[in-house]
């Protein structure tokens, strides 16, 4: 595995290591893009309104139990090869902690804080996005890393219906009894994963408002 | 929906072998964190060092430990004792921080009314801490129980895994319906064990219900994290 990692010719090139790193953290991201775009609006309007709150919850337990390569797997025999199929499977796990995030930063806010900016006169819609979203964006954050986590960890399962990334090499080396080379995948997807967590990690404790740092 | 019907007795077979592989490591994981928990929960130091090792081990994605296993222990790859110490890991390191929470949430005075009465460590901790940590304990373990049944299924992939094979076995026939039975039986394992566990943890507080308050409800929510 380390003479694999060693020899520069197995990081360049269509089937390098650089190329199959790219190739995963761009279906990730486009994976959370989407997610994030489907499930902030719905988190923003449950968490301010509280209604639909147990239809929220039941729905992140269900997707939360869907099982990822049963998805993925079905879709490409309904839809075809192709990126449309993983990236549903990829999108419908990262809904559900996105989405718990935002609803419960939202519906954490204190009640007082948005009174308070209701009394001077904001429309709701600027309550939302200026003062509770900032007040919000640690727990949205939170839950936005567990979604990239959720979303590079199952982006490895989509190299079984064909699609390049990072589970290339443990798909390929399965399949050639070459262990390893899944090794190599197995080390490259976990040091991913660790590398994105701590990045995000450091964002979080960033972007905590000054009256909220423990 | 007609491949479940006419091939049910296969299917329940894989459906038994994957309820096997997600309890036993939700049980192991709940042991080993109950057991980590209760050593380490007053001890700030390897508390702090517990939390951190959980929460690494959880950004380890599941296929990649499902195929490191078998070369860190000699496992050989279609072993499904792979797929068990990895979810196992998984969920004592799910569970640990549930057990801090759950064992941090008992009431103060419940723990001095038991000393005072002459309870001794162990004691308190079964007969005190223990059941009065259970429903914040049974929200954890319902969220692991269910991450576990769906992740399971990933162990198809590797050779092993339950009712995963009817996805793969699927997909190499071209043929939809398997995979929709196998999603299908997930789900329902999936609901059965959350269901059993919910129940479990209700029949077990009675407490809880003469009082219908002083508990904080943890809703199952939040992922896999």
């Amino acid at each position: 595995m380390l003479a694999y990692f060693a020899d520069g010719a197995n990081w360049v090139g269509p089937e390098g290591i650089a190329t199959r790193l790219a190739e995963h953290l761009w279906y990730s991201l486009l994976a959370v893009c989407i997610a994030a775009l489907i499930a902030f609006p719905i988190g923003l309007v449950v968490g301010h309104t509280g209604r639909g709150r147990l239809v929220v919850v039941t729905l992140s337990n269900v997707l939360r139990a869907l099982p990822s390569l049963g998805i993925m797997t079905l879709m490409v025999l309904l839809l075809g090869l192709g990126l449309i199929a993983p990236m549903l499977a990829l999108v419908l796990i990262a809904i559900p902690p996105i989405l718990a995030g935002v609803y419960a930063g939202i519906a954490n806010v204190d009640p007082d804080t948005v009174d308070a900016a209701r009394a001077m006169g904001m429309k709701e819609s600027r309550i939302i996005i200026q003062v509770e979203t900032p007040i919000a964006l640690p727990l949205i954050l939170g839950g936005l890393r567990a979604a990239v986590l959720q979303v590079v960890a199952t982006a490895a399962i989509a190299a079984y219906v064909n699609l390049g990334g990072l589970g290339r090499y443990i798909f390929d080396g399965l399949a050639l009894y070459d262990y390893a080379r899944v090794l190599v995948g197995a080390v490259l997807v976990t040091a991913l994963a660790l590398a994105l967590d701590g990045l995000l990690a450091l964002g979080v404790k960033r972007v905590t408002p000054r009256g909220l740092r423990g | 929906m007609n491949w479940l019907i006419n091939n049910f007795p296969s299917a329940w077979e894989l459906t038994v072998e994957h309820a096997y592989l997600s309890f036993a490591p939700t049980v192991i994981g709940l042991i080993v964190a109950l057991l980590l928990g209760l050593a380490l929960g007053n001890r700030p130091r390897p508390r702090t060092i517990a939390t951190v090792l959980a929460s690494a081990m959880f950004t380890v994605p599941s296929l990649a430990l499902f195929v490191i296993i078998p070369s860190l222990l000699g496992t050989g790859i279609l072993n499904p004792l792979n797929v068990v110490i990895a979810l196992s890991l998984y969920s004592a390191s799910l569970l640990i921080r549930t057990v801090f929470d759950s064992l941090d949430a008992v009431p103060a005075d419940a723990l001095a009314a038991a000393e005072a009465m002459g309870y001794s460590t162990v004691r308190r901790r079964l007969l005190i801490d223990l059941p009065l940590a259970i429903p914040t304990l049974a929200a954890g373990l319902r969220v692991a129980a269910v991450t576990n049944v769906s992740l399971v299924s990933v162990g198809a992939v590797i050779g092993v895994g339950g009712l995963g094979q009817l996805f793969t076995a699927g997909y190499q026939r071209d043929y939809p319906d398997e995979i929709l039975a196998g999603i299908i039986m997930v789900l329902a394992l999936a609901l059965v064990f959350d269901r059993i566990i919910a129940i479990a943890a209700f029949l077990l507080t009675p407490w809880v219900r003469a009082a219908r308050s002083a508990v904080p409800r943890t809703a199952g929510f939040g992922g896999r994290r």
